[in-house]
């Protein structure tokens, strides 16, 4: 994990998605870039989501499905002219399914810098216990 | 559609593309959305891509940064250009983090841009909330269009 702080950062192109529903309003769409990872208490999920305010971010969860959507407002203000466009902007949507191993009440979310952090803690039962052997 | 390839980018000071360049990639863009093929030439491959717009006064930088505080970032301008510098960091997990996905990035970066006219260095501003960039330059007097009377006579 470490020997990432030694290398370049490389750019890369925002991955956009053809969404399924319809959109009511217009404009790309991306998959924002994620990290997930878990451990035994719990999974945290971050999210790259640049030009994301609080108020504009949904996270949606019903039937054990998780939808993160954010919206973006353009940037650029009517007077300017473009000289050089090499990212896209547009709202953010993933969504993932979410076993029940989390306990769904107790999900936490905290948008900074463009980026979401969801931390989903596992429910008591799917802690894992260790069970220690008896010897006989 | 036939794709002319020209010249690629000279190696040191990467230039931003003229009009036709522009609408090539634009119209690239749009014939790939019909048949899926990609044919876009490559962009500068350096993080972080950018956008660069102008009004009369101003020239508008913006980029994408997430996860990168305001003091974590070294910006620096010449009279016609600017660079970005600065280094993402990502926490390193405990060993008992197990990941299923793991897209981001961390690392440094370092980027020069050139701009199309001088700028007012004095007077450059630059702005960084929820990880978007925003450098505003001035331009310089002498790079303003100025509207020139034309005499009757």
């Amino acid at each position: 994990m470490t020997e990432a702080e030694a290398k370049a950062l490389e750019a890369k192109e925002k991955q956009e998605v053809a969404s399924t529903a319809e959109q009511t309003r217009p404009g790309l769409t991306f998959k924002p870039a994620v990290d997930i990872f878990e451990t035994e208490t719990g999974i945290t999920l971050l999210a790259d989501m640049p030009g994301v305010k609080a108020s504009d971010l949904n996270i949606d969860l019903r039937q054990d499905v998780l939808t993160l959507s954010g919206e973006v407002e353009t940037p650029e203000t009517a007077g300017e002219t473009q000289i050089l466009k090499e990212y896209r902007t547009g709202r953010y949507v993933r969504q993932f399914s979410l076993s029940d191993t989390i306990d769904q009440s107790k999900i936490e979310a905290e948008l900074q810098d463009g980026v979401l952090r969801l931390v989903l803690p596992k429910a008591a039962k799917a802690v894992p216990r260790k069970i220690a052997v008896k010897a006989k | 559609m036939a794709i002319i390839r020209g010249f690629g980018p000279p190696a040191w000071g990467w230039r931003v593309p003229t009009d036709v360049q522009r609408m090539r990639s634009e119209m690239d863009r749009l014939f790939e959305g019909l048949t899926g093929a990609t044919s876009r030439e490559p962009g500068p491959g350096v993080f972080p891509l950018t956008n660069v717009t102008e009004d009369h006064d101003n020239y508008y930088v913006r980029a994408e940064l997430p996860g990168i505080k305001a003091d974590e970032l070294n910006i620096s301008v010449t009279a016609d250009g600017m660079s970005i510098s600065g280094e993402r960091k990502i926490r390193a997990r405990g060993e008992d983090a197990r990941y299923h996905r793991r897209e981001r990035n961390a690392g440094k970066f370092s980027r020069m841009l050139s701009l199309p006219g001088h700028i007012d260095t004095e007077k450059v501003e630059a702005s960084c909330s929820d990880g978007v960039l925003t450098v505003v330059l001035p331009k310089a007097a002498a790079a303003k269009p100025k509207q020139i009377t034309v005499k009757a006579g």
